[in-house]
């Protein structure tokens, strides 16, 4: 330990050439090479990239709890405390002592994963107090005050029973708060957020953040966030570390990043970002689509129950007229994935109608129609799934894949093959692949193949469940743009699901809005997003983060209660 | 929780019922009925069977009934008044043949298990805390090893090893002088001396399935998240590793004795019949080879049910141990 | 487009994707290319190969008669081989000399270095015989050159009736052997149909043997495998005893298949890939050989070869315990079967530790095989 004059006060913590490697057969992965910053008290330091970009490697370095075989190859992580003194955590023994009275006594960490980072078989109140007993061996009685009091900081309700509780019993928000609650226990400087909201819906995002901002406030502490989200750094940030592959792109304060940028990368990253803020140029010069008497789909108080008692899908009524995009947003569990799988009947609902018109002008309901007439329908009305790792099958090659549909409609021969090849070009697939397998392809790559199954055999309308959702935020506005091409080369309607604002607006030309089952609320995109009806949709627009520093909203977001009826609460904290 | 027990304990009478109707079915597989056999085997020895003895047992066992009838009495007497039947190869009523064997059956069985458990968890977590070094290889190899050994290979083994290099022989519980006394601190001492070579014997195989298990189960649970929450906190990586994973990967163990039961039973029935023990193994051999089906049938009963409740003990420790489980 | 760079995955045998023949491997390939990193199971492979090949080609292989007799040489010791005699090439055994030890009171056998015995490989066999049951032969393996009285050769000893045990081995592993497999082919039967109703039928069907295969592996092995295999009469001819006994065997082996198939049902019914298959109006039996079977092939393989094992163990145990496969039928289990008296073992531990290694081989390179095929059977864990 040694005084250093040369730091500043405020600094608290000084990253300096971090190198973290890990091995591999092949050679070295340089997970974090070189990365320096600095987090000053009371001040929010944001890390942004995307997946693979060594964001998260960094933040466990500094507490040198990067997993195996990961190590720290060079570097100084530089902590100042109260009394002056100094040390370098890179220096120390990762198993020893003193790293470890650091970490959730100086530092604190909080995960992505509130679920899987908390220990499922002990209960909140142990996990919480543990802290307390490691670092200043509170006894159990007194632990046990500190935790209520933790509780209440965090805002769980009823924190006397809630004490007692285990994980699996509190849902992905409070679980996350429980998560902050134990990194609070010893009131540290510095607090590290590895991606804490990204696995939360919009409106619970805001709250946790709220909550951070709030104890970042009353404690004083410093805040390192990773994230790869835009729209959350231009809310919450102070500062900026852009980085990609392990290497630092660009840092600076968050003004500067957002509307002055110096790199390249960032500027593609912020750009990617912003694209989404608003409608597609596409989409904006075409003519609005005409309100037809017969739409291509008309649904019509379509209810589906599960066994369990859930009412997935409650009363749902909509409309897709033939050329347009209908978005269907909502947040987690709110049916619009069940909804979508209602309309291509994978599961069967109970009662109301799904009135599909045909090419020669008829009409069939889905929910009624016999297997003959489903199949037939189905060549007509195709999905495009969420998870592309998932939806294709491994053992098939991407030939195999995307003929499946062709030969089963009857195709055969060369035809099938030319018919492959011309697809693959269409959706920017190199032909000359057809013999790869789905393994060897990256997820927009994989996207595009899941694309090009579903309009080999000439659909009318297609389905697409969170089609970008797995994607990183560069890729995204790639692959809208690819849907909307092709919508317009082969006449498509789309009904796109999505639980992001951001790229329903980007594409759609009309909007639901669904919430435990039902739809709230239906319109023109433009007038949903700047003119929302219904509270909850208010609550909902409300609670996205915007990627301008300059207008940062989530604080002064409108919230949304269902069991108080006519207007939510307007809140005014942060 | 009551509740869970209560359902668990429901949830295992069909499967008891089911058992008892398999014990059954072994009782009746032999061609013809025991009567027959037995009346072959007096008229061998030159006795002469009386027409009415015969008619009385044959209305004892309602051997003229169908087969459900037969079922239904034979249970029926189980459960009213412990009637196993006779053994008609010792003429005596089973229950006076059986309960002293399953006595020392259950004692070995349960050794063994508290044997395996002690040993396979420390050597599990070493093995999967020190993965690929030394010590796991040797474990895994030794693992592999004990898993291709049958038991009663082990037990013929472990005597030849025993008398050839050792000189001593082996078998039985107790040295002769202590068989038929009463219990003593020097029987007690005796029997120690001999039971331990049998459970080690039975235990090896089981020690070697659950020491792959724990690895596994320990290096799955060492990869979570929460061990790093945990590290976070500033916890030494000791009381980590004994806090959060070991104590999550015995939960799975756990659940393991619904198998290693039935695995102990059987090997302590075979080895028994090597090193003859004075439990089931050897009795129930005996019964079966001279189709001694009364006695054999129940032995396999008994065995049955004593596992099944076993099983049902695992159940119910694991909700203990598991709040997800118990709060299914 | 930029390609995901993700943190190699810890442990295990992991694939490296970087190469370009791996763009196009098939699931096949990848096995193979998985499989082969694990040494032991490869290894293992090739020994259990070998053990087959063996049993198959017993009458080739085995000197003798199993079940030729000769009063002379009761407990004879295995007999080394050694290659040169007086300075030249010419691989032989010593004759055996009895002598009485006057102490013990028992016949011992002692190598005479004076009289070799030769032994060369492709001699003529004692008798002609159809190897596989087909093809008429005249020549075995091995044997003695020239056979005179006095002669013998025991590799691996011989037992009280002075046959042959090395013979005995070799013509046992045929039948200890083929149970494995051919209790595994009634498993897979067994396990495939029910596990597969179970799991594509789900409900009722599912709960109902579910129940039925917890009742059956809550049951102790031993116990009732003892019980059905002494219903067995003793008069049957050998074969039928021998499909019995496999039956019985096989009883509680398809049960852990029936599990494995039905939660692989299960779980790729609801896979988008299934679903996907199924919108573009593929049958349903379309999709269980299109998509379910090939994704669960590699896994059955995998249990089944675990599953040989234990089906080998269990006729062990049961012929040892006198209510399986009986003498004349040779097999590792009738072998030990005359293993029992610890007396006899302590004159002799070659009737013991023969059939015993040839039963650990077999068993150790098979669990060894399923480890590494179970692990390969996945290859894709790593690669998504």
């Amino acid at each position: 330990m040694s005084m250093n004059p040369n730091m500043s006060q405020d600094t608290i913590l000084k990253v300096e050439g971090l190198k973290t490697y890990f091995p591999t057969r092949t050679g070295i992965f340089k997970a974090v090479d070189g990365v320096s910053f600095e987090l000053k008290r009371g001040k929010t330091l944001c890390v942004v990239g995307e997946s693979g970009s060594g964001k998260s490697v960094t933040a466990r370095s500094i507490l040198q709890i990067v997993d195996k075989p990961g190590r720290i190859e060079g570097g100084s992580v530089l902590l100042t405390r109260a009394d002056g003194s100094v040390t370098d955590l890179a220096k120390l023994d990762p198993r020893g002592k003193d790293i470890r009275s650091v970490r959730g006594k100086e530092i604190a960490m909080i995960f992505q994963e509130p679920m899987s980072s908390l220990s499922p078989v002990h209960r909140i109140g142990t996990q919480i107090g543990e802290a307390l007993r490691i670092h200043f061996g509170t006894p159990k009685k007194e632990q046990r005050e500190r935790v209520l009091e933790l509780l209440r900081q965090v805002e769980i309700p009823r924190p006397e029973t809630a004490i007692d509780r285990y994980t699996f019993e509190f849902s992905g928000g409070m679980r996350q708060r429980v998560m902050i609650a134990m990194a609070l226990a010893c009131n540290p400087q510095v607090l590290i957020a590895d991606e804490p909201t990204t696995a939360l819906d919009v409106t619970t995002q805001a709250e946790i953040l709220d909550l951070i901002k709030k104890l970042q406030q009353s404690h004083g502490m410093a805040v390192l966030f990773i994230t790869h989200d835009m729209g959350v750094v231009a809310e919450i940030a102070d500062e900026v570390l852009v980085m990609y592959r392990g290497k630092v792109m660009e840092r600076g304060p968050v003004e500067q990043i957002f509307h002055a940028p110096e790199d390249d990368y960032t500027r593609r990253l912020i750009g990617s970002v912003v694209k989404l803020e608003k409608k597609a140029e596409v989409r904006l010069t075409r003519a609005a689509i005409p309100a037809e008497a017969a739409p291509l789909l008309d649904v019509k108080n379509l209810s589906l129950t599960f066994p369990s008692g859930l009412k997935a899908v409650d009363d749902v009524s909509l409309t897709v007229r033939s050329g347009e995009t209908l978005g269907i947003v909502g947040e987690s569990g709110s049916g619009k994935t069940t909804m979508g799988r209602c309309l291509l009947r994978i599961y069967d609902p109970q009662s109301g109608a799904i009135a599909y018109r045909r090419p020669d002008g008829s009409t069939i309901d889905l929910r009624t129609a016999d297997r003959a007439s489903l199949k037939d329908v189905r060549r007509e009305v195709r999905m495009i799934f969420q998870d592309p790792v998932g939806s294709l099958s491994p053992r098939k090659n991407v030939g195999q894949i995307i003929a499946e549909p062709l030969k089963l409609a009857g195709m055969r021969g060369k035809d099938v093959e030319d018919r492959v090849a011309e697809l693959m070009r269409q959706v920017g697939l190199d032909p000359g692949w057809r013999e790869r397998y789905p393994h060897a392809f990256s997820g927009g790559q994989r996207q595009r193949i899941g694309i090009a199954r579903a309009i080999a055999v000439k659909p009318r309308l297609i389905i697409a469940d969170e089609a970008t959702s797995a994607l990183d935020v560069s890729l995204r506005s790639q692959m809208l743009d690819l849907m909307m091409s092709l919508q317009d080369q082969l006449g498509l309607s789309y009904v796109f699901i999505s639980h992001d604002m951001s790229v329903i607006r980007y594409m759609c030309d009309r909007v639901a809005v669904m919430y435990r089952g039902r739809i709230v609320e239906t319109g023109d995109t433009d007038q949903v997003v700047n003119h929302p009806q219904h509270d909850y949709t208010r609550a909902l627009l409300s609670a996205i983060p915007h990627p301008d520093p300059r207008d940062r909203r989530i604080h002064k977001r409108f919230r949304y209660d269902p069991t108080v009826k006519p207007t939510g609460i307007v809140s005014a904290n942060g | 929780m009551l509740r869970f027990i209560l359902k668990r304990i429901v949830f295992a009478i069909p499967t008891l019922f089911a058992v008892s109707i398999i014990a059954f079915i072994i009782i009746q597989l032999p061609p013809g009925d025991y009567l027959t056999t037995l009346m072959a085997d007096w008229a061998s020895q030159g006795g002469a069977v009386e027409a009415g003895t015969v008619a009385a047992m044959r209305e004892r066992y309602g051997l003229d009934q169908p087969i459900y009838f037969q079922y239904y009495k034979w249970i029926w007497g189980i459960l009213t008044a412990g009637d196993f039947g006779i053994s008609f190869e010792l003429g005596k009523p089973v229950t006076e043949l059986i309960w002293n064997r399953l006595g020392f059956s259950l004692l070995l069985s349960l050794l063994t298990l508290c044997f395996v458990w002690a040993i396979a968890i420390p050597i599990g977590i070493l093995s999967a805390v020190r993965q690929y070094s030394i010590s796991d290889y040797m474990a895994t190899f030794l693992a592999f090893f004990f898993l291709a050994v049958p038991d009663f290979l082990m037990a013929l083994s472990a005597m030849y090893v025993m008398s050839a290099w050792f000189g001593q022989s082996v078998g039985g519980l107790f040295s002769p002088e202590y068989v038929d006394a009463g219990w003593s601190f020097g029987k007690l001492v005796d029997f120690a001396e001999h039971v331990w070579l049998p459970v080690v014997v039975i235990g090896l195989g089981s020690l070697a399935a659950l020491v792959r298990i724990m690895r596994a189960n320990l290096l799955d649970e060492l990869s979570k998240p929460y061990v790093t929450t945990a590290r976070a906190k500033g916890m030494s990586e000791l009381e980590l590793l004994i806090r959060y994973p070991v104590r999550l990967a015995l939960n799975p163990l756990i659940s393991t004795l619904g198998w290693i039961l039935p695995a102990v039973i059987s090997g302590e029935i075979i080895v028994s019949v090597v090193m003859s023990l004075p439990t089931t193994g050897p009795l129930l051999l005996r019964a079966l080879l001279a189709q001694d089906m009364y006695l054999a049938g129940s032995l396999i009963l008994l065995i049955s049910v004593l596992t099944i409740i076993g099983t049902l003990i695992s159940d119910i420790l694991l909700a203990l141990t598991d709040p997800r489980i118990r709060f299914q | 487009m930029t390609d995901i760079t993700n943190l190699p995955p810890e442990g295990g045998p992991s694939l490296d994707l970087t190469g370009k023949d791996i763009a196009v491997a098939g699931q096949w390939r990848l096995f193979w290319l998985k499989f082969k990193k694990h040494k032991v199971a490869l290894v293992s492979l090739v020994v259990i190969l070998f053990m087959y090949l063996v049993a198959a080609l017993a009458d080739f292989i085995a000197p003798f008669d199993p079940n030729a007799t000769n009063a002379r040489f009761t407990y004879a010791p295995p007999q080394s081989l050694s290659l040169f005699h007086d300075g030249s090439f010419q691989p032989n055994v010593k004759q055996l000399k009895m002598t009485l030890n006057t102490q013990s009171m028992r016949r011992e056998f002692v190598p005479d270095p004076t009289k070799p015995v030769s032994v060369g490989f492709f001699v003529k066999a004692p008798q002609p015989y159809y190897l596989l049951g087909l093809i008429p032969m005249q020549t075995k393996l091995f044997g003695i050159t020239n056979p005179q009285v006095g002669d013998s050769l025991y590799i691996f000893g011989a037992d009280r009736l002075g046959r042959d045990i090395f013979s005995r081995v070799v013509h046992g592993a045929k039948i200890s052997l083929s149970i494995g497999l051919v209790g595994v082919f009634m498993s897979l039967i067994l396990g495939v149909t029910i596990g597969g109703i179970s799991g594509f039928f789900g409900g009722w069907a599912d709960l109902a043997i579910q129940r039925f295969i917890e009742l059956l592996r809550s049951i102790p092995t031993i116990p009732l495998w003892m019980g059905l295999a002494a219903a067995i009469p003793v008069g049957w001819p050998p074969l039928r005893t021998y499909f019995v006994i496999t039956l019985i065997v096989s009883l509680i082996g398809w049960t852990s298949l029936a599990r494995e198939v039905r939660g692989k049902f299960l779980s790729l019914r609801s896979e988008d890939f299934v679903i996907a298959a199924r919108l573009d109006g593929m049958s349903e039996i379309g999709i269980i050989f299109s998509h379910l079977v090939p994704s669960f092939m590699s896994h059955i393989i995998a249990t089944l070869t675990l599953a040989i094992p234990s089906m080998i163990l269990a006729e062990t145990a049961l012929s040892f315990l006198g209510i399986g496969l009986q003498p004349p039928i040779i097999s590792w289990g009738v072998l030990l079967q005359e293993a029992q008296n610890i007396r006899a073992v302590a004159q002799a531990p070659w009737l013991l530790f023969t059939p015993a290694a040839a039963i650990v081989i077999s068993v150790l390179s098979l669990n060894f095989l399923g480890d590494g095929l179970r692990d390969a059977a996945d290859p894709y864990e790593s690669v998504s």
